[in-house]
C-alpha cells in the first residue's frame, strides 16, 4: 500500500465522516463549519486525482466565496433572524426522517452496485486513453493546457457561463434590496 | 495508483448524504447545503474521469463550470431565503405553501 493510497483513504474518510456529521447534527452553525472541512478534504481528493487547478478553484470559490456568503447572510441578518434560523426542532427520532433515510440508503445501494458492475477501470475509452498516452501523469502541468482550451475549444460555454453569472448576480442584488417605502 | 472505483464510491456516498439532507431537513439553509454536497459529488466524478483526458481537459473544464454555477445558485438562493424569512417568518420549506392551495 503506497503513500498516495493511504492519503486517499484518509481524505475519503474525512470527507465521508464530516458529510455525515453535517447531515446528522442539529446545530446549524456547527453544520456549516463542518461543511468547511468537507470542502477542504474534497480539494485534497481533487489533488490526488491530479487536478490541481480545480482544487485551488474549489478552495478559492467554494470555501472562500460560497461558504462565507452563507455565513454572512446568516449572521449579518439581525438577531431575531439568527435565533429563528438557528433553532432546530429537538426531536430524537423524527418520523419523516425514516423514509428519507430509506430513500438515501437504497439509492446508495443501487449506485454502488452499478459502480461495481460497470467495472470503470476497464472501460473502452479509458483503455484507449492509456494506450494512446492521453492520461494526466503526476509530472505533467495541466494549468497551461486548461487556459489554452478555455480560450479555444470551450469558448462558447465560457461566454455562456459568464453571462449567466452576471444575470445571477444582478438577480441576487435585486432580490435582496430594501423595499422602498412609498 | 488509486482506481476510479474508489472515487466513484466516495462520490456516491456524498450524493446520497446530500439527497438525505434535501429530503429530510426542515431548514432551507440545510437543504441548500445538501444541494452543494450533491454538486460536489458530481464534480468529484468529473475530476476523476478527467484524469484520462489530457488533451481536451473535458472533465476538469466542466468541473470548473459547475463550481461557478454553484456560486451563482447560492447567491440567488440565499437572497430568496432571506426574502422568504422576511415575509413568512419561517424558512421551513414545508410551511411556505401559499401558492399551493
Amino acid at each position: 500500500m503506497s503513500l498516495i493510497q493511504i492519503l486517499f483513504y484518509v481524505m475519503a474518510f474525512i470527507v465521508v465522516a464530516s458529510a455525515l456529521f453535517v447531515a446528522a447534527t442539529k446545530n446549524l452553525v456547527r453544520s456549516i463549519f463542518m461543511f468547511f472541512i468537507t470542502l477542504f478534504a474534497l480539494a485534497g481528493l481533487y489533488v490526488l486525482s491530479l487536478a490541481d487547478f480545480v482544487a485551488i478553484t474549489q478552495i478559492v470559490i467554494y470555501v472562500g466565496g460560497i461558504l462565507v456568503l452563507i455565513l454572512f447572510a446568516f449572521m449579518l441578518s439581525g438577531k431575531e433572524t439568527l435565533n429563528a434560523i438557528g433553532e432546530l426542532k429537538e426531536r430524537f427520532i423524527n418520523v419523516n426522517k425514516l423514509p428519507a433515510l430509506l430513500l438515501a440508503g437504497l439509492f446508495l445501494v443501487v449506485l454502488v452496485i452499478v459502480i461495481f458492475r460497470i467495472d470503470t477501470d476497464n472501460l473502452a475509452w479509458i483503455k484507449k486513453a492509456q494506450v494512446t498516452n492521453n492520461l494526466i501523469l503526476p509530472a505533467s502541468a495541466t494549468t497551461e493546457n486548461i487556459g489554452v482550451n478555455l480560450m479555444t475549444k470551450y469558448l462558447l460555454p465560457f461566454e455562456a457561463i459568464s453571462v449567466l453569472l452576471m444575470i445571477a448576480l444582478i438577480g441576487a442584488a435585486h432580490l435582496s434590496r430594501k423595499e422602498r417605502e412609498s | 495508483m488509486i482506481s476510479l472505483t474508489d472515487f466513484l464510491v466516495v462520490g456516491a456516498i456524498l450524493f446520497c448524504t446530500g439527497l438525505y439532507m434535501i429530503v429530510s431537513k426542515q431548514n432551507a439553509i440545510q437543504v441548500l447545503i445538501g444541494i452543494e454536497l450533491m454538486l460536489n459529488a458530481a464534480i468529484l466524478n468529473l475530476v476523476a474521469f478527467g484524469k484520462y483526458d489530457r488533451m481536451d481537459n473535458g472533465g476538469q473544464m466542466f468541473s470548473l463550470f459547475a463550481i461557478v454555477l454553484a456560486a451563482a445558485t447560492t447567491a440567488v438562493a440565499l437572497a430568496i431565503i432571506l426574502n422568504v424569512y422576511k415575509r413568512f417568518k419561517t424558512i421551513d420549506p414545508g410551511q411556505v405553501d401559499n401558492l399551493g392551495d
